[in-house]
């Protein structure tokens, strides 16, 4: 079998799948960031396999730029975490809820 | 090349503002002019900017191979968010929740947020337009935790992060779908392409199309806080300092609307006077989101005793108002969404100094600390009054005609949905009439509770109030101007 464009979407698709399982059902921040990273990379695969088979370099710059997007809004994200951490004591996301109805 | 720097003139200001401030903070050290001359460098900047924006060429080509835009839209809004920089800047200098030894870091974050939102509105390809989102967002995450020590605050960031990471995650998505099924990342080229593809394609690849679309639709309806991507805003909203959420409620908020334009009107060519584009109903789906955001933020915002939370729910249910008129989609919609985004932007922020005012005097946000305001400090609380009842929409105040022009658009639409979305709109507005009213009899009709504080207010920010009541008054009577500012954003000639 030749591994060909669809194979490369159904793993993507996987990943998604698997990452917005994680953003879901996980209740500590850490993992859902993880799962964030998922769904990204999944895109990110998306990208290069249909730059790769259309012979259209766009989708490998846009890869490119992605990784850095994810690395900076990673920074961003465990900055924020530790803040929390730093506060509260913990980073389950489900008992940060001084702010509600 | 020449060409292309100057089409981007505003935004390299910006950018050397940013760096300008970096320095100077470290400069400028502890010494007690702090503030001020850290704003100081901040207008100027921001007029070096706006000086650049005034040299842009009207109606331009697109700069850098078609990545960004120079048409009316960008123009416009990317003018209107140097002036939502300013009184972002000026509003922190005044607060007591931005400490002044990191109003520095305050300013950088909020002038890259806006360089974010400029790029946003002019970006013409997906890359530019995900690049431009995150540059938007990752600042405005960081400031919604600004108060490092404080519970809320940080508990606000997390919940910002956390959704806008998802939602950004889910539009890269989207986009590397779409990417794979147009063969380019040009907005103006995938429209098109899509359309083609639908049209003669497959089942699957219809599904394909809307699947892409819709999640790429999830990082705008985030943006502008869309029900249901909204869950965040209310939170946030109260968490955040004052100054930071009076930001985040207009500015990255006009910024979204005005990239789900580009996306969906410019780029699919959506609107009721054509077919579905890319095989999708946008302007049903649209409409159907528009009425379901208002009805939830206003319905939810009665309720509130906390006026910041209020607030965020009223913002909520303004996007729904807007979105009625990004489903429809002619040249008249656009013009109107324009009109009533300079005019959101003045009330809104009104609204939010007048929050800040009283917090810094009675440490209170809730609709208690507003009760008898009307004898304790007048101009305050009529100033207030005029930008609620301006938010409500009622005559003769500006919000009215920003209201008129939306309905009248999606009215001219003329198809049975939109006279539904009409009516749920105008139902809507009364619903809002009856929390923004509570607020404004807490002000005038409630009796000051014993001990209360009198709320003097400081020069700076009275002289602000007047700065954004004045023209909430004048363009309820006077709006001419303004319509032909936002035809030219819309393309429509005169």
């Amino acid at each position: 079998m030749t591994i060909g464009l669809p194979q490369y979407l159904v793993v993507s698709g996987v990943l998604l799948a698997l990452g917005l399982f994680t953003i879901v059902t996980r209740k500590n921040a850490v993992a859902i960031l993880m799962g964030v990273e998922l769904v990204l990379n999944a895109g990110l695969l998306n990208l290069v396999a249909f730059s790769r088979f259309s012979g259209n370099l766009d989708g490998q710059v846009f890869a490119l730029f992605g990784i850095v997007l994810a690395a900076a809004e990673a920074v961003v994200a465990l900055a924020i975490v530790l803040q929390v951490f730093r506060a509260q004591r913990s980073v389950d996301a489900s008992k940060a809820s001084d702010l509600k109805e | 090349m020449l060409s292309n720097l100057l089409a981007i003139g505003p935004e390299l200001a910006l950018t050397a503002t940013v760096l300008l401030v970096l320095i100077a903070d470290l400069l400028i050290g502890d010494r007690p002019a702090r503030r001020a001359s850290l704003a100081t460098v901040a207008f100027a900047g921001l007029a070096a900017a706006a000086a650049a924006f005034a040299l842009l060429p009207d109606g331009g080509p697109s700069a850098f191979d078609g990545m960004v835009s120079g048409d009316g839209l960008g123009r416009f809004f990317r003018g209107l968010f140097l002036v939502a920089a300013f009184f972002g800047v000026a509003f922190g200098a005044l607060s007591d929740e931005i400490p002044a030894r990191r109003f520095g870091e305050y300013t950088i974050l909020l002038l890259s947020t806006t360089l974010g939102m400029c790029f946003l509105v002019s970006a013409q390809n997906l890359l530019m337009i995900l690049l431009a989102l995150e540059l938007t967002s990752l600042p405005s995450y960081i400031l919604a935790g600004f108060r490092r020590g404080d519970r809320r605050s940080s508990e606000a960031a997390l919940k910002y992060v956390l959704y806008g990471a998802a939602a950004s995650g889910l539009m890269l998505y989207g986009f590397s779908l779409l990417y794979g099924m147009a063969g380019t990342l040009d907005l103006a080229k995938v429209g098109p392409a899509l359309n083609a593809s639908a049209a003669g394609g497959s089942v699957a690849i219809r599904a394909g199309i809307a699947v892409a679309a819709l999640l790429s639709l999830v990082g705008f309806g985030y943006k502008i806080a869309a029900v249901p991507f909204h869950q965040w805003a209310p939170d946030v909203y109260e968490g955040a300092p004052t100054p930071v959420t009076a930001f985040l409620s207009v500015g990255p908020k006009a910024a979204g609307v005005a990239a789900l334009i580009r996306f969906v009107v410019v780029g699919f060519g959506a609107s009721v006077a054509t077919p579905p584009a890319g095989g999708l109903p946008w302007p049903m789906l649209l409409g159907i989101l528009a009425m379901a955001t208002m009805t939830l933020g206003n319905l939810a915002a009665i309720p509130q005793d906390n006026v910041k939370r209020l607030l965020a729910y009223s913002s909520i249910a303004h996007a729904g108002y807007l979105l009625m008129g990004v489903a429809v989609g002619t040249p008249e919609a656009i013009q109107a969404i324009a009109l009533y985004m300079p005019i959101y932007l003045l009330m809104n922020l009104g609204a939010f100094l007048a929050v800040l005012a009283v917090r810094a005097k009675t440490g209170s946000e809730t609709i208690a600390a507003y009760r008898g305001l009307g004898t304790r400090s007048p101009f305050l609380a009529v100033c207030l009054a005029i930008f609620l009842f301006s938010l409500t929409g009622v005559p003769p105040f500006a919000g009215f005609i920003g209201k008129f022009y939306l309905f009248a658009a999606v009215l001219k639409a003329g198809t049975p949905f939109f006279y539904i979305v009409a009516l749920v709109g105008v139902l809507n507005s009364v619903v809002s009439l009856f929390y923004y009213a509570r607020l404004v009899k807490a002000l005038f009709l409630e009796a000051s509770p014993t001990g209360a504080p009198v709320v003097a207010v400081p020069f700076a920010t009275t002289f602000l109030l007047a700065v954004l009541a004045i023209p909430t008054l004048l363009m309820g009577i006077w709006w001419s101007p303004l319509a032909s500012l936002a035809a030219k954003a819309a393309g429509i000639a005169e």
